[in-house]
């Protein structure tokens, strides 16, 4: 690892450049009795890419689940982009995060009966930031959704007019980053998407979401075991490192 | 609405599942709107078993008794009333026409009836309907008889054919007038009412089948009269046991129904039948109430069917729930995405159910006018009806929230993982 956490210790949070902001954050499932999660600090400043690394069981869900605001930590503060969203109810996080936080998952990303186009712009359904953002830019968010799927080198009208179903595994995970960016949001969170992948695959999927990231200055927080990945991001983390619960 | 549209488009994705929920809510629906029609209708033909009779006349008695035997054919008269009193009746200045009846006399089980011409001419029954000939004529010998569509269709009866009537009612052991058999002359078409189920002769043949006896006893050997001496005798009915009558205008119904109670000669008993028959309908409220009872529970099965084919779908969807929030859907969008499933599933089953009964509402009306004499109208959606339809449609998107609450839970707990 070239370095691990920046930990400050302190409760003063930079602000305004940092992206995510973690603080002595526990999580505990009910009835549970020691935590799952355990992280003194974390931060990620904007427009960084930062590669967590770690095997399953090291809290990596539950971590993942933290930034997105799906769930609130049992003690400390989570901030993203300056605001503390473990304060926040549970419908103002889900706001938040329709508004700003953009999701790809390993396997299974996209809605079988939307076409390619329409799974792109789902976001844009549920947040009107992200909607004007997406129109401001291409004039539509179709258009905005096919100028994506070009830059990740998938607009060929044969692909687009095929069921998602029936598209390959790493065409599917193209579709849902292109997803995950549309509308700009500020924060790109990945999680394992590279995994059903063949090797050679992987880094040109990386490169592609990183070349997005840095056109619409995206930060991007990228989950996985396979460690191969982590010299081409701008720091890695090993989360074993950093959660003092469990091991 | 976006998640509306979702939820559609996720319904045409399993489309073969929907359709299979929608039809058994169609199939519910259109029994349920099937059983109403035909109580409705049935109600509609018993109280127009008989209609344009202002009044039946009988012997003092009840009158459900008299309504019961004089149109439906069931029990029998304890008095009958002099052939003078029915002339009397026929005379009064508001009677517009009489149709005396004589009945007491059965053909295997069916009453036979003994009446005049004038029957086929003035007897009306369901909606201002007459009777109508399916084969031959009306009677016009002494020993001529028109059957009703059921007597002739069970008994396999054809035009020419002699029938032997016996004396008394009931299917054994009674004592035959065999000396004079009876030849049919006419059958009627189905009515849907007693007069299906009925033998129609004339007056003078009920007279002269018992011309021969004597205090309601078979002729003593040697004093029989031959059917040919009856038919030359020039018979004319001394009783009858009730009398339709129809008025010139029904304003002096009442008039005439007090003159006839008060009748000075004879103890008679006028009823107006409209007003009886409703009493009676209302006696058979329960087996009515029961009927639709049925069809309510029929609904609620197609419905719960509904309920299992949402809730086995809910598990099958559970990733397609975390795609949606991970992209920013809230629990309440998931709520309403699949409560609005339920809401157009219902909505197409009810549609369906619609469109399923007036097409078997148009097959089968020939068929149960033929069989049943029941004629169907094939009227627009009653004010009930559509209240019907509005509950079913409630209770669909109310049943809609069990598998919505039960998304919304797992949404709030599933979060954005990926349940494989």
């Amino acid at each position: 690892m070239t370095e691990s956490a920046r930990t400050t210790g302190s409760h003063g949070t930079a602000k305004g450049n940092e992206a995510i902001a973690l603080q002595d954050v526990t999580f505990r499932w009910p009835r549970s009795p020691s935590p799952v999660l355990d992280i003194a600090a974390l931060q990620v400043d904007r427009g960084e890419r930062v590669f967590v690394a770690g095997p399953s069981g090291s809290g990596k869900t539950t971590l993942l689940n933290l930034l997105a605001g799906v769930t609130v930590p049992k003690s400390g503060r989570v901030e993203i982009l300056g605001q503390t969203t473990s304060a926040m109810s549970g419908a103002k996080r889900d706001r938040f995060r329709a508004d700003h936080i953009g999701l790809i998952f390993q396997l299974f990303n996209l809605i079988p009966y939307l076409s390619v186009i329409e799974n792109v712009v789902l976001p844009c359904h549920f947040a009107k930031s992200r909607r004007e953002k997406a129109c401001q830019r291409s004039g539509s968010t179709e258009a905005e959704a096919l100028r994506l799927l070009g830059h990740l080198e998938l607009d060929d009208p044969s692909v687009l007019k095929r069921s998602v179903t029936e598209l390959s595994v790493g065409q599917q995970q193209r579709v849902a980053a292109a997803r995950a960016l549309i509308g700009e949001p500020e924060i790109a969170i990945a999680d394992e998407p590279t995994s059903s992948l063949d090797a050679d695959l992987r880094e040109a999927f990386v490169k592609l979401l990183f070349a997005e990231c840095d056109r619409q200055k995206t930060t991007l927080v990228f989950v996985s075991h396979d460690r191969s990945l982590a010299t081409l991001f701008d720091r890695a983390i090993s989360l074993p490192d950093i959660n003092r619960a469990g091991n | 609405m976006f998640v509306l549209t979702l939820a559609l488009k996720s319904l045409k994705n399993r489309s073969f599942t929907v359709g299979l929920t929608v039809l058994s809510i169609a199939l519910s629906v259109t029994l349920l709107l099937g059983v109403e029609r035909i109580r409705r209708e049935t109600k509609e033909s018993f109280t127009n078993s008989i209609s344009d009779t202002e009044l039946i006349v009988g012997g003092r008695s009840g009158a459900i008794q008299l309504l019961l035997y004089s149109v439906f054919r069931i029990g029998s008269a304890t008095n009958n009333i002099s052939w003078e009193s029915a002339r009397d009746i026929a005379a009064l200045p508001e009677v517009e026409w009489t149709i005396p009846i004589s009945l007491g006399d059965s053909h295997q089980g069916y009453r036979v009836m003994g009446t005049t011409t004038d029957y086929f001419e003035y007897f009306r029954y369901g909606r201002d309907r007459a009777l109508a000939f399916d084969r031959g004529e009306e009677f016009d010998d002494v020993f001529d008889a028109v059957l009703g569509a059921e007597v002739a269709f069970a008994l396999g009866y054809e035009l020419d054919d002699e029938i032997i009537i016996a004396h008394g009612a009931g299917q054994v052991n009674l004592v035959e007038h065999a000396d004079k058999p009876f030849r049919i002359v006419g059958i009627l078409r189905p009515t849907g009412t007693p007069v299906d189920r009925t033998v129609h002769v004339s007056l003078e043949g009920i007279e002269a089948i018992h011309i021969d006896w004597r205090d309601g006893a078979p002729p003593i050997p040697g004093l029989e009269i031959s059917a040919d001496r009856a038919r030359r005798m020039r018979l004319r009915p001394q009783q009858v046991t009730a009398v339709l009558v129809g008025l010139e205008s029904r304003i002096s119904t009442f008039t005439v129904q007090r003159s006839v109670n008060e009748y000075p000669e004879e103890a008679l008993l006028a009823i107006i039948p409209g007003v009886a028959l409703q009493e009676l309908w209302t006696l058979m409220g329960v087996a009515e109430r029961s009927l639709l009872a049925v069809s309510g529970l029929v609904v609620l099965v197609g419905l719960s069917g509904m309920l299992t084919a949402l809730l086995t779908s809910l598990n099958e969807r559970r990733r397609e729930m975390a795609i949606l929030r991970s992209v920013g859907a809230r629990p309440l969008h998931i709520f309403t995405a699949i409560v609005g499933e339920a809401g157009v599933v219902t909505v197409m089953g009810v549609v369906t159910g619609i469109a399923m009964l007036y097409g078997s509402l148009f097959v089968a009306r020939p068929i149960i006018a033929d069989r049943l004499g029941l004629y169907l109208e094939i009227g627009g959606i009653s004010r009930y009806e559509w209240v019907l339809i509005g509950a079913i449609c409630v209770a669909g998107v109310g049943i809609g929230f069990i598998p919505g609450y039960r998304s919304y839970r797992y949404s709030l707990a599933d979060g954005m993982t990926i349940r494989v």
